[in-house]
């Protein structure tokens, strides 16, 4: 048996049966899952109790405007009394009306013995806003004028094809593909960061066991590396799959549950459909529906799989060098901390590349090969010219290789120099070794 | 002489220093062959290179007679001064996945690993993790791991460090049984005391050359001191010049004891024959010197003098 698959199975072994391992990846999804359906769920239970709220209307003219609604009894009530605030109360708040608002909007006053609650403030606001529009529309005496008004803000939509010379056109959503990239650049991100991690660490623990000595007698140590990097790749995939296998089963036995409640209300079931902006009104779900569809899917998972592995074959190599080359834990933050700045450079750019995905930040930083595994993917929801991506993988793969390459120098020398830091020179001077 | 390991004008330079210049050794087949010198004189460089984990600036290794290839360190098992072995990992697991890069198949290897642990009656550490073994316990291990595959080079770097005499014994014992079932030894040590127990041969390496080489009773005899002890019941002994000189004489229960040093121009028969007419010999014996006497007069030559208690690692 080859002796890198050896390497691959125990490091592909040893991880996968760790209790840590095995908690993180099952407990994860449900923490997920609970932060998705728990603010849901805490919102559907909230209605079952219904508080009271007395209204002192002294003009008489806004008490019948208020209505009660699940979460809130509205009570007429003539006079202020000192019994709404005593602690024994069911009263949850008192609106004081004293005069008319279309002359002074100061005119009205929420009191509570608690903290006003945040959605009867907007109620009571929308509900007096509404009926002073009215009121001041009313005083010009123009006839209609609320539906003229009406009219000229009715809202529009513009929707987005995507169209070739050939004629071909889909319905395209900005939206859906600034979502839909940037999902996929912040796996590669998470995924390079803690599994390149986990090789450095486990480079330096075959460091500091001194076990590297009894290894170089048996393997080579470019096998070695390989055989931990590609192991370390396995337990990720591994703990990706089980991740978006629960976490999708869990949701939508959660949604099923919720089911009956989210329908009644359109953000949560946008919520639930992977994060859509609230802001889109439910006649758009359809057409955001038709965009998901239209997304260039086997182009955005090619590529995926492709920088997945670029990546993280660059980031893995550099971390399995400095893991050889240091010591102590600590001594390895001098040469991680520029690279972590650079990844994290690639996540803003990322984040700015997706407002102006043909920008001058998005073109350099999606073929600079650092950072174009992570910019890249914002992009190719949009369509990306096929040069750029060729050049930008070809950038990238080749300087993978050279960085593994290098890596592979550095890790052979490093692993069996003890004592004192390397310096950046003397790991430059380790590659002319034989 | 049939060797098993030649290495010819080895050279091998690192940035600031040489570690090897020009060393040649020649390991013969089915002998322990010790490699000796001080801290730091090149002998973990020399290892590494036998072991592929280095290659030399220039010369050659002839492995079993053909030029060193990748595949030979299949043949070669390697204990390391610096020992050690994954922490976290079942004493059992590893050792089968060691044998494993080592080419044997898992059921082989545990099988093996099955016989060598009834052997050493550790069988119940197979399902404990390595750092809830001794120093000792762990060592052990090592050493199954490094014979395990059968190799027909052991290479032995400290091999007792770290063990009590009781264990160290079982070591040994070992080491010769490999031996005697022809298995090619090269042991690295400091300690002379079991230089002389183990080794057949000998090299010294002292600043990166090989200053002293060959069979141990050879080279203990190439470096004789001419001195000679021995006991008699009656008569005396003056020095006689030309023939022998006494340097020292004492007396108790009955007994003389001399020292003396022979003139080198007299054979052992002559200076016996000369003793035995103004004396009644109990016994006469030549003063061998002990390799680590050996060591220290050549090293110690052109290093500054060792305290004792340092040379006896």
């Amino acid at each position: 048996m080859n002796k890198t698959l050896i390497v691959i199975q125990r490091e592909y072994t040893t991880r996968v049966k760790k209790k840590s391992f095995i908690l993180l990846t099952i407990l994860t999804p449900f923490l997920l899952a609970a932060l998705i359906v728990v603010p849901l769920w805490l919102a559907t239970i909230k209605s079952d109790d219904q508080q009271t709220v007395m209204l002192v209307d002294q003009t008489g003219r806004y008490a019948g405007l208020f209505k009660d609604d699940a979460s809130y009894r509205y009570v007429p009530s003539p006079a202020d009394s000192a019994s709404f605030y005593s602690e024994d109360s069911d009263v949850e708040a008192v609106i004081l009306i004293r005069g008319d608002l279309t002359r002074n909007p100061r005119n009205v006053v929420i009191c509570s013995r608690r903290e006003v609650p945040a959605d009867l403030l907007s109620y009571a606001t929308n509900v007096l806003n509404e009926q002073v529009r009215r009121d001041k529309l009313a005083a010009t005496g123009i006839n209609g004028l609320d539906r003229i008004i009406e009219d000229v803000q009715s809202e529009f939509s513009i929707p987005t094809v995507k169209r070739t010379a050939e004629g071909e056109s889909s319905t395209s959503s900005t939206t859906v593909a600034m979502v839909a990239g940037f999902l996929f650049t912040f796996v590669i991100y998470f995924f390079v960061m803690t599994y390149g991690a986990m090789v450095m660490q486990g480079v330096m623990e075959e460091k500091t066991n001194r076990i590297m000595e009894l290894m170089v007698s048996s393997i080579k140590p470019f096998q070695l590396m390989m055989g931990k990097i590609v192991g370390i790749a396995l337990v990720g995939f591994t703990q990706i799959v089980i991740w978006g296998v629960l976490l999708a089963i869990l949701l939508s036995v959660c949604g099923g549950m919720l089911g009956i409640e989210t329908a009644a209300s359109p953000e949560a079931a946008m919520m639930m459909s992977g994060g859509m902006p609230p802001a889109a009104p439910p006649s758009e779900l359809d057409e955001a529906a038709a965009a998901i569809l239209n997304l260039p899917y086997w182009e955005m998972a090619i590529m995926f799989v492709i920088y997945f592995i670029g990546g993280y074959l660059l980031y893995a190599s550099f971390f399995a060098a400095v893991g050889a080359s240091v010591n102590e834990q600590e001594d390895s933050s001098q040469f991680v901390t520029p690279v972590v700045l650079i990844m994290l450079f690639g996540l803003y750019a990322a984040m700015y590349s997706i407002e102006n995905t043909d920008g001058p930040l998005a073109f350099w930083s999606s073929l600079f090969p650092l950072t174009s595994p992570i910019v890249m993917m914002v992009r190719i929801p949009f369509g990306v010219p096929l040069w750029q991506e060729l050049l930008s993988i070809v950038l990238l793969f080749g300087s993978a290789l050279l960085v593994t390459w290098v890596g592979a120098k550095i890790y052979r020398v490093g692993i069996l120099m003890y004592g004192k830091k390397p310096t950046l020179k003397e790991m430059l001077k380790w590659l002319r070794y034989k | 002489m049939n060797e098993f390991l030649i290495a010819r004008h080895i050279v091998k330079r690192y940035a600031q220093h040489t570690a090897l210049d020009d060393v040649s050794i020649a390991v013969p087949q089915g002998k322990v062959f010790g490699l000796l010198g001080p801290n730091g004189a090149g002998k973990t460089t020399l290892i590494r290179i036998i072991n592929r984990i280095t290659a030399p600036d220039s010369g050659e290794v002839l492995f079993d007679g053909h030029p060193f290839q990748a595949d030979d360190v299949m043949n070669i098992g390697y204990l390391p001064e610096e020992r050690g072995l994954y922490k976290k990992m079942k004493v059992g697991e590893q050792a089968v996945y060691l044998a494993r890069l080592k080419g044997l198949s898992h059921a082989e290897a545990v099988s093996r690993l099955q016989h060598w642990f009834r052997k050493f009656g550790i069988m119940e550490w197979w399902n404990r993790k390595l750092e809830e073994l001794s120093k000792g316990m762990q060592q052990k291990v090592q050493f199954i791991i490094t014979v395990l595959h059968k190799p027909q080079l052991l290479i032995f770097d400290e091999p007792f460090s770290g063990f009590d005499p009781v264990n160290a014994e079982i070591l040994k014992r070992e080491i010769l049984a490999l031996r005697d079932e022809g298995h090619t030894v090269i042991f690295s040590t400091h300690n002379m005391a079991s230089v002389e127990e183990i080794c057949d041969e000998i090299a010294l390496i002292n600043h990166s050359k090989v200053v002293l080489s060959g069979n141990v009773n050879d080279v203990r005899s190439r470096h004789r001191s001419g001195l000679y002890e021995l006991t008699c019941t009656a008569g005396q002994l003056q020095t006689r010049p030309g023939s022998y000189e006494v340097l020292r004489h004492s007396s108790a229960d009955g007994l003389d004891t001399y020292l003396l040093r022979k003139d080198a121009a007299l054979s052992n028969s002559a200076l016996a024959a000369l003793v035995a007419a103004d004396v009644e010999l109990r016994s006469f014996c030549e003063q061998m010197p002990s390799m680590q006497e050996i060591f220290l007069k050549v090293v110690g030559a052109d290093a500054p003098p060792v305290p004792e208690a340092a040379n006896d690692k």
